[in-house]
């Protein structure tokens, strides 16, 4: 087992070193001069010589690569053009909205997701099967801009005055303001040590700062913030873990063991529930942690859409403002999640699936 | 009639029946396979309505999709949807589909706009498919360290969420349609090279393709003539599945800014510019979309017909 994860562990090591090439490959490629690229068409020669210079740009291929290891290694990917800042400062910063997006997405996609495959299975050819599959195929099909525009159209205008509306844009309220946790409890944190870092991250996952605070007031607008796009976001992932669920469940309830429990006399929900629900999961799993992945991505989108001033959000400024620091920076932060969480699904196979440990 | 003229018509039958078996050809089998699948058959009504939409878009779009009407018709900017048989007064215009930011009839760049999304689709998944194929060809087919170097390199691209890896690749390249249409194809090879090298492993282990290389065939001539075309029900699979998700993600790009620049009716870049009027003038947004969606559908159809038409245990994850 120990030797499973450790062998996992290091196949991921080549991609992650992959993943430091392309993006470093795809920073060198940039059309132009790096030095204008990046100060400005208006630098004069002399500064760009000392640009290069600084920056390595001067040594031979390999080694620009080796120092840009160096960096990255060392959390530093490089500055923002537009805002002078450390990229991974900016990151930092926009990762907790992100985050919290996307584990309410991902959540709300396998809550619902896998009992509607689990219905559609046990009913198969139903007109509730039927009606499902044609859901989440135009699940699957839906862009997710077009989706979250909709939402907000239908949500925030049509329904405005009735208790269903629901904000198209922002984290909070205006008016409503969320007291970070240390300031609560009184906390004292020096501003720039590394450990204010770590709670100001927690401080900015809005709902769990709520929580810890114990306010509700705000933890319900917080909420109710993230309902649409929560839903724009999770509603392609749903579709894909629904339709998971059903076509790896009826394989499985095809099985002897299965009809073998059947036989003893087992109630029909047992058996599904408990015997072949079981199996069934192991390739749903999987597919959630690709999902995952593919949130960050749609986050993209989906923050652009509702205003929120997340990872995604940045990265679309980003591109659109030509920072490219940002843009490599990000990517290759979001490539590295996405390999670790998949890592992470991977290892946790070995405590789903007895038969793992034995090879 | 006497028992004996009874047989020999029963003869006669079976020998006409097993005539058409032959007659069959793996083509004519498969085709049938194909169409006693209710989602393949939706797929494709659609995808030909689609077609001929495209093919015939000079016919049916009532205008240019790139002329401004200002002066020509009394309509404003965003003008929402006028249909006569829907209670519009006959004296006004009818536009299908409302007036766009630009004052041009949104119904005719629609149409238009399907010409474009299906040669996105077409254009990045062939190219896709022909370097994913030999690329998986050679690996699966030389093994060893080719294999090792093609595989890895594939991992690293897999490894990028696939919206994230063509916008940082536009971000290079450049934004515009050439580029995001590059860049879609590139994110969209390692899908391929992955099954065309599942399938050259398993099947060059076949004697069928042993007895060719006795015979003297050389290893492009076994690739090309026995081993591509007992792959092909998974490429093409896979490749409908493919082309849904080039249309959602060129269309991603474009409404980014990075994909079609104006004034291409493209679907995804025709919302992306009206996202802002969404409360104003819903409908700039509304049917970009739905198309979008109808024609991602149509191929998602497709696709998981022809999956369950051509190889029932291939149930594979892909990436979306």
């Amino acid at each position: 087992m120990v030797q499973y994860i450790v062998r996992r562990i290091l196949m991921a090591l080549p991609v992650l070193f992959g993943i430091l090439l392309v993006t470093f490959v795809l920073a060198r490629l940039i059309p132009g001069d790096p030095c204008k690229a990046i100060l400005g068409e208006k630098a004069t020669q002399d500064v760009c010589d000392r640009f290069i210079h600084e920056h390595g740009l001067d040594q031979p291929i390999h080694v620009q690569f080796g120092l840009y290891m160096r960096d990255v290694l060392r959390g530093d990917l490089g500055d923002s053009i537009r805002f002078h800042r450390p990229v991974t400062r900016i990151l930092i910063e926009r990762l907790p909205l992100t985050l919290e997006l996307g584990i309410v997405a991902i959540t709300l996609a396998t809550l619902v997701g896998i009992p509607l495959g689990i219905i559609s299975a046990v009913y198969h050819n139903s007109p509730v099967d039927v009606l499902t599959m044609i859901g989440a195929n135009i699940g699957v099909s839906m862009p997710v801009f077009w989706l979250g525009l909709m939402l907000a159209y239908v949500f925030a205008l049509l329904l405005k005055g009735t208790p269903f509306w629901l904000p198209p844009s922002g984290r909070l309220s205006a008016g409503v303001v969320a007291v970070p946790f240390y300031e609560v409890y009184g906390m004292a944190v020096e501003q720039g040590a590394p450990q204010f870092y770590v709670y100001e991250f927690i401080a900015n996952l809005y709902i769990l700062n709520s929580i810890i605070t114990a306010n509700w007031k705000v933890l319900g607008d917080a909420v109710h913030h993230l309902i649409l796009p929560a839903v724009a976001l999770s509603t392609i992932p749903m579709s894909i873990i629904a339709r998971m669920t059903r076509s790896s469940l009826l394989e499985v309830l095809r099985l002897d063991y299965v009809r073998a429990a059947r036989a003893k006399g087992l109630p029909k929900s047992a058996v599904v529930l408990k015997h072949a629900l079981r199996n069934a999961l192991l390739p749903v799993f999987t597919v959630i942690g690709l999902q995952m992945g593919a949130i960050f991505a749609g986050a993209v989108l989906t923050e652009t859409i509702f205003g929120l001033a997340g990872v995604g959000r940045m990265l679309y400024e980003a591109i659109t403002a030509r920072d490219y620091p940002v843009v490599q920076g990000f990517t290759l932060a979001i490539a590295v999640g996405y390999v670790a969480i998949n890592l992470l699904v991977d290892v946790s196979y070995v405590f789903l699936d007895p038969r793992i440990k034995l090879k | 009639m006497s028992p004996v003229s009874d047989a020999t018509e029963e003869v006669t039958k079976l020998r006409s029946s097993l005539e058409d078996y032959r007659a069959n050809s793996l083509w004519r089998l498969m085709l049938r396979r194909i169409l006693r699948q209710r989602s393949a058959i939706v797929g494709l009504v659609i995808l030909g309505a689609l077609v001929l939409v495209a093919i015939f878009a000079p016919l049916l779009a009532p205008y240019d999709p790139e002329e401004v009407l200002i002066g020509v018709e009394p309509v404003t900017k965003r003008q929402a949807p006028c249909i006569h048989l829907l209670g519009c007064p006959a004296d006004q215009p009818q536009h299908l589909m409302g007036i766009d930011g630009n004052v041009r009839d949104q119904f005719s760049r629609i149409i238009y706009g399907t010409r474009v999304s299906l040669f996105i689709g077409l254009t990045t998944i062939s190219f896709a498919i022909i370097i994913g194929t030999t690329l998986g060809a050679i690996a699966g087919y030389a093994g060893g360290w080719a294999d090792n170097i093609i595989m890895r390199l594939m991992d690293v691209l897999m490894a990028f969420p696939s919206l994230l890896l063509a916008i940082a690749i536009v971000n290079v390249l450049g934004r515009g349609l050439q580029n995001a249409l590059l860049a879609i194809a590139i994110v969209n090879v390692p899908t391929y090279a992955r099954v065309m090298r599942a399938s050259v492993l398993s099947i060059k282990q076949n004697e069928f393709v042993e007895a060719s290389r006795a015979l003297g065939g050389g290893p492009v001539w076994i690739l090309f003539r026995r081993i591509l075309p007992n792959s092909l029900s998974p490429l093409i699979v896979q490749g409908t599945l493919g082309i849904a998700g080039a249309v959602l993600e060129a269309a991603a790009l474009s409404f980014l800014g990075l994909g079609a620049q104006p004034p291409t009716p493209e679907w995804g870049a025709m919302l992306g510019s009206e996202r802002n009027q969404v409360f104003s003038a819903p409908h700039l947004v509304f049917y970009p979309g739905l198309a979008i969606m109808i024609t991602v559908l149509a191929f998602n159809l497709l696709g998981d017909g022809l999956r369950d038409a051509l190889d029932p245990r291939l149930s594979g994850v892909v990436r979306h």
